[in-house]
């Protein structure tokens, strides 16, 4: 296990190179020039400072170079200095923004999973029935519809017309004075529309996989056994099948926080939440290019510790398992 | 199945914690002497002189001061300065201040601030856009705690109107490097609102200032709320999250009309000082030749503008005044009138013939070009569309792009890379036009950025800044009026009307031709 | 086994009809796309002609849907807003499929290193979240519908590659590739002419359902201005200009947001079809 442990984390260094330098591709396909942009917004800015900029960052060297010393930044975690007007580090920018993304995030996964596998392991129970059927429609239906007119009729219908639920923002005003009971509660009631959404949109692809896992493990030699030797249907599926098909199942976990994470983007600025998707969707669009790779740079990472959790989560559960996917 | 259970058990509480003792609902019912207004943008640094986005501004505009300010009437009015003398020949200023005026930090408010402000302003190093106009001051002196003296080398008619500028706390910024300082997410100002927080992406507040010199505002606390997204905004009105915002035309016309609206709200419209024209790359032969910019002009329905894009609140621009303003011309002779006829007679005469594919051809080369505008305004991407049909039906092909704005500025406007933008300006209590259009302004990040160069406008436009004397300087303008109706370097489409909505629990709003903010330290809740 | 082959095929289809889902699924996506082409012949008007003086009307016997914020007929521009719907999904998922299928078959066939190298290329992909790649690098590009096609694709290959090399790995070893190595045929004529067209089956499930995740991805660009710009309609776009007036021009945005919906749930019931038909353990 140890050993196991070791090599799964030495895997990750060539991943996080990979990821540095996809992030620095990208960024630098685009025409212009980063400091062009960080002088825009001060017309008066002076030669100096230009030159001051690029030699912060390296323009003036040739692209392995300039690859190099941002690397070297990133490894000190300095992700330099936001090009907009308030000149912010861009680690500031991040830190601030990154907490509620990730709990949003990772409320949706865990219902996501709570909701999609029992979803799952029902149709593949009643496969090519009506209920089947209509699982798949509604899981699709989710997956289908686009999240920001949802979330608008959502918010229109339990915002406006009923008014059970607030609009927007993810405090009411003045609720610092209030109890941490209210405030949780002011929380929660905040974050319901767009959680619910965000899993009603998400369910699609996890209760399908749960679906097909489950019913190849169902037309398994032992289930038949099992049936044969008159163990009730019950204990036969939730015993014995389930046990064996939730096991693939972990190694999604990992995979389904970059979709969620990317959907972000609408929903932070449907709700007006502040979390990094907005922060990025602001980023992108002022060619911010310190904070467009710095969110890169971190949500890729994210994603890769998801994905070693899962992995080491995996290796626990099943004893077999020696090294790492692949 | 158990986790269903939960969530069901989750989903009742909040449910019930809907009830009558939840404190949002207390909240709402109250609503108190809080005053929530919405904003799309987030402020981008609240020292004034280093930011141009109007959220920033919005919040300075509470937060500090300058000597003078206009008044409900747009006429100029002491701020922080009580009186004023300007000397026979209008070359000096002498200010006299305002005595026992305190910044938020219990400093006394002096001519020491206003020196720096002046300083700062002016210094190479500040980044701001905000210079041009103190750079006319030969020289500035502050002979006592009381007193602010400028000096002009030459008569400047906007001068005074330029000490509007907010005034900063030199205790707190003299001395260190202006833009790395704390102020910019933490202001110090003499205002009638003191900052309180800013939530990165949530909410700038700010407390009403129980010492401000006009007396403390009845509103006791303004809260500026960040929400991205226009629809989410309305949406937040009607559910009682935000006081105020700005309707869009077919809000106001189609969506707030129910009686249900209507007292609940209270709606507001006049003409906003601001106008959205059409400028041409005057360094493209293209569009050097003047009868294909008068083509265009007449090929443009602006009445059909107005109505597709603001329903018909807004008016007909053939200059860059307000209706109704003292320097506005209301009849203009030389104003292309809506004519497709004669925009392809005109068209013909500079040579251009009827190719394939129903687009005009000079040497070879088709008429066609692309119209760029700033994202997250629709009323021009409308507009921008309304265009391109009428020019398509005269011969011109034509294309948009949105961009968003700092790229769009950057990338494109500064760099004389464009053929032709919709934009807009706002238009400034002063006629003065020398940033816009005189041809010394016409370097990079300068804003005669079509090029536009004419002697004569330049000869007017000095003429016209030069004098105190209010008929000579109408005259100026007027002149100006006609000549930019002839040479069209702009179409000047519209003028359109500003539409705020607010609260009726708000009481005490008396719109006046400053608009409706003018009194908001005097506006109350019952 | 080449008279053979009309026969498997046959017996697809037959398996396939039975899911009356995905034939409902089918269905559309058919009336669709012939609708989508024959759009000059179904509606009288163009879909840019503006009529400022008639904007946001309710739907009549004139216009079936409504007119829209700028007086243009809705139903004229939702029916060739599919074409560019269509199309964006269509050109990004072939993209994704070319490239996703010559990674695959290439880590797959060789092995070793060359497998490492692509396989560890998917990992890192897949780190990223899809959209904010999309995002950074259309806003940056001068926005036009090739870009945002192009790099949708080439942001989605990553899933294709992995089922591709999963099957060649299971292929690599079965008697007919062993017999065509022994006749001396070539790398690439044995991973094009035999391996590649056994394992084009789980790639048709995912392009299938890559076409609908397509059309979502440009709607949500659209809702952020980046997507297809105006005046070309595509449903992205044209529910996002309906999306100010939801609670009274409800048409705007209903029209397009349903056509969105009922396409990519279609495209999602047809791969599932697919899916079971092909599964051998169906049969």
């Amino acid at each position: 296990m140890a050993n196991y442990l070791i090599k799964r984390i030495l895997m990750l260094v060539p991943l996080l190179l990979g990821i540095t330098l996809i992030t620095f591709t990208v960024i630098h396909l685009a025409p212009g020039e980063p400091v062009e942009m960080a002088t825009a917004m001060s017309p008066k800015a002076s030669a100096a400072t230009r030159a001051r900029l690029r030699e912060f960052y390296g323009l003036d060297k040739p692209l392995h170079v300039q690859y190099g010393m941002w690397l070297s930044n990133l490894s000190r975690l300095d992700f330099g200095r936001s090009f907009a007007p308030d000149n912010r580090p861009v680690l500031d920018k991040i830190k601030e923004r990154i907490p509620i993304t990730i709990s949003l995030n990772v409320i949706a996964l865990i219902l996501e999973f709570g909701l999609a596998l029992p979803i799952g392991i029902m149709a593949a129970v009643h496969r090519d029935t009506l209920l089947d059927r209509a699982i798949s429609v509604f899981v699709f239906v989710g997956f289908a519809v686009p999240t920001f007119w949802l979330a608008l009729l959502c918010m229109y219908l339990f915002g406006v017309k009923l008014a059970w639920l607030p609009i927007s923002g993810i405090h009411s005003l003045g609720s610092d004075q209030w109890s941490f009971f209210w405030r949780t509660a002011d929380l929660a009631r905040h974050l319901v529309l767009p959680i619910s959404i965000a899993t009603f949109g998400s369910l699609a692809g996890l209760s399908r996989y749960m679906r097909s896992t489950m019913i190849e493990v169902l037309s398994q030699d032992y289930i038949t056994t099992a049936r044969a030797k008159g163990v009730r249907e019950r204990v036969i599926i939730y015993r014995h099948a389930l046990k064996n098909a939730l096991l693939p199942v972990i190694t999604l976990l990992g995979f389904s926080l970059p979709a969620l994470i990317g959907g972000s983007v609408i929903f932070e600025t449907i709700f007006s939440i502040p979390g990094m998707g907005q922060l990025f969707y602001q980023g992108v669009m002022a060619r911010d290019y310190p904070l467009v790779m710095g969110i890169l740079v971190i949500g890729a990472c994210l994603t890769l510790i998801g994905n070693l959790l899962a992995d080491l989560c995996y290796a626990v559960a099943d004893p077999r398992i020696r090294h790492g996917r692949g | 199945m158990s986790l269903a259970r939960t969530v069901c058990l989750l989903l009742f509480l909040f449910l019930t914690a809907c009830g009558q003792d939840a404190p949002w609902n207390k909240a709402q019912a109250q609503g108190g002497a809080q005053f929530v207004t919405g904003s799309i943008g987030e402020p981008s640094n609240l020292i004034p002189i280093l930011a141009s986005d109007s959220s920033s501004s919005d919040i300075s505009g509470l937060v500090y001061n300058g000597l003078v300010r206009y008044d409900k009437n747009l006429k100029l009015e002491g701020d922080l300065a009580q009186s004023w003398e300007v000397s026979p020949d209008g070359l000096q200023i002498t200010f006299h201040l305002r005595r026992g005026v305190k910044w938020h930090d219990g400093h006394d408010f002096t001519s020491r601030d206003v020196l720096y402000t002046y300083r700062v302003t002016v210094d190479p190093k500040t980044p701001t856009a905000y210079a041009e106009d103190f750079k006319q001051v030969q020289s500035a002196q502050a002979p006592d705690s009381y007193t602010f003296r400028v000096t002009y080398a030459k008569p400047f008619a906007p001068a005074l109107a330029s000490w509007g500028m907010p005034i900063l706390p030199a205790h707190l910024l003299e001395g260190k490097d202006i833009t790395k300082s704390p102020l910019s997410r933490n202001p110090v100002g003499t205002g009638p609102y003191i900052f309180k927080e800013w939530i990165p992406g949530q909410r700038v507040i700010l407390e009403a200032n129980p010492k401000y010199w006009e007396g403390a505002p009845h509103l006791s606390r303004y809260v500026y709320r960040i929400i991205p997204d226009n629809s989410t905004m309305y949406m937040e009105l009607k559910a009682g999250g935000v006081d105020m915002m700005g309707l869009s035309p077919v809000q106001y016309q189609r969506q707030t009309t129910g009686k249900e609206f209507l007292a609940r709200f209270n709606k507001y419209r006049y003409p906003a000082s601001a106008y959205t024209y059409l400028g041409y790359n005057l360094r493209l032969p293209m569009f050097q030749d003047v009868r294909v910019r008068r083509a265009i002009t007449c090929a443009i329905n602006k009445e059909e503008i107005i109505q597709g894009v603001l329903l018909g609140m807004g008016q007909i621009a053939h200059g860059p005044y307000k209706p109704g303003t003292w320097a506005y011309k209301p009849k203009v002779d030389n104003d292309p009138a809506y004519d497709p006829v004669n925009a392809k007679a005109l068209l013909q005469e500079a040579g251009y013939r009827m190719g394939a594919g129903g687009i005009l051809e000079k040497d070879g080369k088709p008429l066609s070009f692309t119209i760029m505008t700033n994202q997250g305004n629709d009323q021009r991407l409308k507009c921008a569309q309304i265009i391109q049909m009428r020019l398509k039906k005269v011969g011109i092909d034509v294309k948009i792009r949105v961009m968003e704005w700092a790229s769009f500025l950057t990338n494109f406007i500064d760099k004389g890379k464009f053929e032709v933008v919709l934009m807009g300006w706002t238009i400034s209590q002063d006629p003065d036009l020398y940033d816009v259009w005189h041809s010394s302004k016409t370097g990079p990040k300068e804003l005669n950025f079509i090029h536009y160069l004419n002697p004569e406008l330049d000869r007017l436009i000095v003429e016209g800044r030069g004098t105190f004397d209010m008929a000579k300087r109408r005259d100026c303008y007027y002149q100006i009026q006609e000549i930019l109706a002839k040479d069209q370097p702009y179409t000047f489409l519209y003028v359109p009307d500003a539409l705020p909505v607010v609260t009726s629990r708000i009481k005490g709003i008396e719109p006046a031709p400053a608009g409706i903010m003018h009194n908001f330290i005097k506006w109350y809740v019952d | 086994m080449r008279d053979n082959v009309s026969s498997p095929v046959r017996e697809f289809w037959e398996r396939f009809t039975t899911n009356r889902f995905a034939t409902a699924g089918l269905v559309v996506i058919v009336v669709l796309f012939l609708l989508s082409l024959a759009a000059a012949l179904v509606t009288p008007y163009s879909p840019d002609t503006i009529d400022a003086w008639h904007v946001l009307l309710p739907p009549s016997a004139s216009h079936w849907f409504g007119t829209d914020e700028l007086g243009r007929d809705v139903f004229t521009r939702v029916v060739y807003g599919a074409r560019v719907s269509l199309k964006v999904g269509f050109v990004a998922v072939g993209i994704a499929v070319v490239i996703g299928t010559v990674i695959g078959l290439f880590a797959g066939f060789y092995g070793g290193w060359v497998d490492s190298v692509l396989m560890r290329l998917v990992d890192i992909m897949l780190c990223f979240p899809t959209f904010f790649l999309i995002l950074a690098v259309i806003a940056m590009l001068e926005p036009s519908i090739w870009y945002i096609m192009v790099i949708i694709g080439l942001t989605g290959w990553m899933g294709v590659a992995r089922l591709v090399r999963a099957e060649v790995l299971s292929l690599k070893s079965r008697d007919f590739i062993l017999a065509a190595r022994v006749l001396g045929a070539s790398d690439l004529r044995i991973i094009f002419r035999h391996i590649l067209p056994n394992a084009l089956s789980p790639v048709l499930v995912s392009a299938t359902l890559g076409v609908a995740g397509a059309i979502l991805t440009e709607s949500a660009l659209s809702f952020l201005g980046i997507g297809v710009q105006p005046p070309t309609p595509s449903w992205g776009n044209i529910l996002t200009s309906g999306k100010d007036y939801i609670e009274f021009a409800w048409w705007l945005s209903l029209f397009p947001g349903v056509a969105i919906l009922v396409t990519v749930l279609s495209y999602n019931l047809v791969g599932e079809g697919i899916r079971d038909a092909l599964d051998p353990r169906r049969q």
